[in-house]
């Protein structure tokens, strides 16, 4: 990266990665919860968002966009590095490693996620409960699901940690253990929300 | 009964700067409390290697025999540390010696570590006092704050963080944390501080502080304790109020 643009775009993809695309994760995972509700609230919210005002401006600025950067300068990021987790087996070089695979995992789930629905939704597509309920009859398609989102749940609680760290929010090691234990109680959280909303699929 | 012991050394020899490297192994009588240097001076007296073949002596670096300056660090049995204060005891055998990797190698585990020289160079890791006449005394330092920053001058430039972190490899241009550590130093110096905004802006360019990807091995090995995470965690936060002030502006460079 020439030009000295590398901390712009560094910090950039630090910021993405939480604002705005880390929130709509969570907002996301949020509204599919109403799943456990019945198929009725699942749709009633679901719908909710799709009349948005502005829609595809939101979905441009907040999700796609920002989306598409934070991928495609983490995929750069990732291969830059020379994993060594085997030779150094600390918690946080795994960590560094996971953070890195769940990434590219994250990257094909999505991409196979916007696909099935988004892109369908704009070849006419109705985008309800009953497309999810269809999609997760393939018990294939639910173990896949289950794998994206436990890894885009991780790799958003982890690159919170790093988010700190790289901002300079946590700077002690003490509030840097801390931070592990509360955005690794995020993944759990999140990841409860995520499966219950799977699960009220099938 | 010490006369029949001996040890063994499986060691990753290079002949020339560009030739492949290769494993030669070596057999050697025990002595009681020798560390890889004076195994590595018992090849040099006596250079057979364990199929009865002579053979070129191994070269390699060290000088204060120590664990003060940082030269005679290589990788035994996987992990990078100084070979003065490895204890052939403590060490599982075979004892395997290779150079460290993210150095050129220059001869078998000799390893030319001038890129850490040149990063140092490059962030200005000393306190400038010099000048046309004479400057007088410099603001002094608080006694616990000069106790505190002796912890992070105590940097040997031995190349263990460096050959520790993943992100300091041949497809990045990583600095590393060695320098980056320094450049804390050199900023928390009442004198030193005068150009932090320099030092500050040299990390913020390309293969500069943000390339760390906080894998942490840095700190987990180095051989002086030298809190390396943090020193990184601390200049990002130096970075980020540094890169506002540039953005937002501010007529005035430094404190």
């Amino acid at each position: 990266m020439a030009d000295n643009r590398e901390f712009f775009y560094r910090r950039l993809h630090s910021l993405l990665g939480v604002i705005p695309v880390g929130l709509f994760l969570v907002q996301h995972l949020v509204v599919n919860h109403f799943a456990t509700r019945g198929e009725e609230a699942f749709n009633n919210a679901s719908h909710f968002m799709e009349n948005l005002p502005f829609r595809y401006l939101l979905e441009a600025f907040i999700i796609f966009l920002p989306l598409l950067f934070h991928a495609i300068y983490g995929l750069y990021i990732a291969f830059t590095a020379k994993n060594n987790a085997g030779r150094y087996g600390f918690f946080r070089n795994w960590m560094f490693f996971l953070q890195r695979v769940s990434g590219v995992i994250t990257l094909v789930f999505i991409a196979w996620h916007v696909w099935e629905t988004r892109i369908q939704a704009m070849l006419g597509a109705n985008v309800d409960y009953q497309m999810m309920a269809d999609i997760f009859s393939n018990p294939f398609m639910i173990g896949f699901y289950i794998v994206g989102v436990i890894s885009t749940v991780f790799h958003f609680a982890n690159g919170l940690w790093s988010f700190c760290v790289s901002w300079g929010i946590t700077i002690s090691p003490r509030s840097q253990r801390i931070m592990t234990f509360v955005t690794m109680g995020i993944f759990v959280a999140l990841s409860i929300v995520g499966l219950r909303a799977i699960f009220a699929f099938v | 009964m010490s006369e029949n012991k001996t040890v063994r050394f499986i060691i990753t020899r290079q002949d020339t700067l560009d030739s492949a490297p290769y494993e030669e192994e070596f057999v050697l009588p025990y002595r009681p409390n020798m560390n890889v240097i004076s195994a590595l001076m018992e090849i040099q007296r006596n250079p057979v290697n364990a199929k009865g073949e002579k053979t070129t002596p191994i070269a390699w670096d060290m000088n204060c025999l120590e664990e003060v300056c940082g030269a005679c660090s290589m990788v035994i049995n996987g992990k990078p540390r100084q070979s003065c204060t490895a204890l052939v005891d403590k060490l599982e055998q075979p004892v395997r010696l290779a150079p460290m990797s993210t150095f050129p190698v220059i001869r078998d585990l000799q390893v030319d570590r001038s890129r850490m020289f040149d990063s140092l160079k490059r962030v200005k890791a000393w306190i400038p006092i010099d000048g046309t006449y004479d400057l007088g005394a410099g603001p002094r330092m608080p006694e616990r704050k000069r106790q505190w920053a002796y912890e992070l001058s105590k940097c040997m430039t031995c190349g263990v963080c460096l050959e520790a972190c993943p992100n300091v490899n041949s497809k990045s241009d990583f600095i590393g944390p060695q320098s980056l550590s320094q450049v804390r130093l050199f900023n928390a110096h009442p004198t030193g501080a005068m150009n932090k905004d320099e030092r500050l802006h040299t990390i913020m360019g390309d293969g500069g502080l943000a390339n760390c990807g906080n894998s942490q091995n840095c700190v987990q090995s180095c051989p002086k304790g030298i809190p390396l995470t943090t020193s990184i965690a601390a200049l990002n936060r130096d970075t980020t109020i540094q890169s506002f002030r540039d953005f937002f502006g501010s007529d005035y460079q430094v404190d």
